[in-house]
């Protein structure tokens, strides 16, 4: 009698094999190792205020009593420790959740097409942020909260409240049906985007950039103390996937397959949404929406080592963590001084490039 | 004796040196507004980074530009390496000020408000702030005074309707409360909205309701719709009595909505258009 992780591991095992790989397995990960330093290096360093490789040496190490060469302003290392390292951090973690996110919607879904963002987890908390931007003045003033702080919490919770939605319409005789889900969440999709619509119409001037921010995505609003939230939010999904990697190779076959081998099938999908609804939601409240990351960064891990989530996962996680800041860095250099929204970068990169792997998918099929 | 007299004579001139660099501070200005009254209390040279909205004067186009001055981001001001940021109490986001703020530059608020008392006030503020109170509140009292000479309009007072475009099919209509429903009164002439504050996206209906006697935009919104000729395309402004007479007439940007120093010559110039 075998058991049923070692089932799953056999599905996993023919899937590897079956699949074409252009990058040897054993350099996969340490690549995208070196590729997420690499990143994080430049991130700090590069800039409005240019900050050399060297002087980012001597600031980091300076707290520990280690005197380089380099030399560096007050100015410069309050830029680098204040505003860049956050932004890096809350970069890398946010990149890790959308991509995470990713993986597990599009095993779920079991369609390469699919993002965190089908669920509602996103729009809800877009939604959620501008209608306390746009209505919140009108009642808050007189309570005296700032709405800048609650703006994080209640996009959270709008976010959940959104899914929450989505998954109680999709539940049907005790399951949860993947192609009402998916009904469901383009059509609170499309209700959260008309409702922002609505917002943005009776709008200030203030409130509409504050709408513009939530719906482009920024990494520049991001300090020490959102780390350890974002840091907290993105644990969970990480471990979750890690963990049960062959049980998501096992949903690929489809669920009732996955249910023969002894995958709880229910239970996946419903911990799935509930881990990529907090990852997500996390990152849209603190970040606003960044399009793109979670659909391609699977994508490109499929082509480069095949759809086994053992190696899926890590690698999503490490690639998204290292192209978010490499896309801020894009955002805050281009135009400097002025930043663009990440969102942007990400669309106007993302985009190109998914339609390029789509063509060349066609061509492959074709021949 | 001699020669230690000579070094401390020199030790206290390079002290006074020392002082009046520490006096000419590197000043970012965020508003169109408070950009204009620094150059008007003639510390233009000092200003080494503007705000888009910071139009006027002219000179204020060949420092560095840092974006919107409601969206800056932290690091484009640093990178101009200010000593002291003059932001209108609008600017913004806040956690960007707040990160201005951890990098060791100082911030001074500057009224944004709209009217004749809140332009005193950011002259005041703005020549404090620079160490030039003295010529701030000269200032402040040549504005007052000029002000005051203004002659009232003994016409009938005309109804405006104020119309800003976001864009070609983003028409917004001034209610009370704005700086356009502002300058109107001080114009002498009337808002033709009165029943909403803010600003709301023009309709039809409720701009042939509102019968105005003239359409006033700002000069970048007369431009973005294509001209004079073109704005008569909105809908239901043809139908109003300014439509009839076809008469819109349009100002500068920052002139009529910014309540800066050239707050006189802006009510000069629009008691101008609107009482020909």
């Amino acid at each position: 009698m075998k058991s049923i992780g070692s089932i799953a591991s056999e599905t996993t095992a023919d899937l590897a094999t079956a699949a074409q790989r252009s990058v040897p397995d054993r350099w996969l990960l340490p690549g995208l190792g070196i590729l997420l330093g690499a990143v994080i290096l430049a991130s700090l360093g590069i800039g409005a205020v240019p900050i050399s490789p060297g002087q980012v040496l001597s600031i980091l190490l300076a707290p520990l009593g280690i005197d380089l060469p380099w030399t560096f302003t007050d100015r410069e290392a309050a830029v680098l420790f204040h505003i860049r390292a956050p932004r890096v951090a809350a970069g890398l973690l946010t990149g890790a959740s959308l991509a995470l996110g990713g993986v597990l919607m599009q095993a779920l879904f079991r369609n390469p097409l699919a993002e965190p963002a089908l669920i509602g987890v996103s729009s809800g908390a877009a939604m959620a942020a501008a209608a306390l931007t746009v209505l919140g003045p009108l009642f808050l003033s007189q309570l005296g909260i700032p709405v800048t702080y609650l703006l994080p919490i209640v996009a959270f919770l709008g976010g959940w409240a959104v899914t929450a939605i989505v998954v109680r319409i999709a539940h049907c005789w005790g399951r949860i049906r993947v192609d009402h889900l998916l009904l469901a969440g383009i059509a609170m999709n499309a209700m959260a985007g008309a409702a922002i619509g609505v917002l943005m119409l009776i709008a200030n001037d203030a409130q509409l950039r504050e709408v513009a921010f939530w719906s482009f995505g920024s990494l520049g609003r991001a300090d020490w103390t959102i780390i350890p939230i974002l840091l907290v939010l993105t644990l969970p999904i990480f471990l979750f996937a890690k963990r049960y990697a062959p049980w998501f190779n096992a949903l690929l076959l489809g669920e009732g397959e996955a249910a023969l081998l002894g995958v709880p099938v229910e239970g996946l999908k419903r911990a799935s949404i509930l881990l990529t609804c907090i990852a997500i939601g996390g990152a849209v409240a603190f970040t606003g929406l960044i399009g793109f990351v979670g659909l391609v960064v699977p994508h490109v891990i499929r082509l480069i080592s095949g759809p086994d989530h053992r190696r899926l996962v890590p690698a999503s996680a490490l690639l998204g963590a290292a192209l978010l800041p490499l896309a801020d860095l894009l955002s805050r250099t281009v135009a400097a001084p002025i930043e663009l929204p990440i969102g942007l970068v990400t669309a106007l990169l993302g985009a190109p490039f998914f339609l390029y792997l789509l063509l060349r998918e066609q061509r492959r099929e074709g021949t | 004796m001699r020669s230690l007299m000579w070094m401390m004579a020199i030790a206290v001139s390079g002290l006074f040196v020392f002082q009046a660099a520490a006096e000419e501070p590197r000043v970012a200005s965020l508003g169109g507004a408070v950009t204009e009254t620094i150059w008007a209390l003639g510390a233009g040279d000092r200003v080494v980074a503007v705000d888009a909205s910071s139009t006027y004067p002219a000179e204020a186009a060949n420092v560095p530009h840092v974006g919107y001055y409601r969206m800056i981001s932290a690091e484009g001001v640093l990178s101009v390496n200010p000593d002291v940021v003059l932001a209108s109490d609008e600017a913004g986001p806040p956690q960007a000020l707040e990160q201005l703020t951890r990098a060791g530059v100082r911030i001074e608020r500057i009224t944004s408000s709209h009217s004749i008392t809140g332009c005193l006030a950011r002259i005041r503020a703005v020549g404090l702030a620079l160490n030039r109170a003295e010529e701030g509140e000269a200032l402040a009292r040549k504005v007052e005074s000029e002000l005051a000479s203004i002659p009232a309009p003994t016409n009938p007072a005309v109804r405006v309707l104020f119309v800003f475009a976001r864009g070609p099919g983003a028409l917004n209509v001034a209610g009370t409360g704005t700086a356009a429903d502002e300058i109107i009164r001080l114009a002498g002439a009337q808002n033709a909205v009165t029943e909403y504050a803010g600003y709301r996206p023009l309709t039809a209906e409720a701009a042939v309701q509102a019968a105005p006697d003239v359409i006033l935009l700002t000069q970048s919104s007369m431009d973005g719709l294509g001209g004079a000729d073109a704005i008569w395309h909105a809908p239901g402004l043809k139908e109003t009595p300014a439509g009839e007479h076809a008469r819109a007439v349009a100002m500068d940007d920052l002139l009529l909505l910014g309540f800066g120093p050239r707050l006189p010559q802006a009510i000069r110039e629009l008691q101008a258009l609107l009482y020909p």
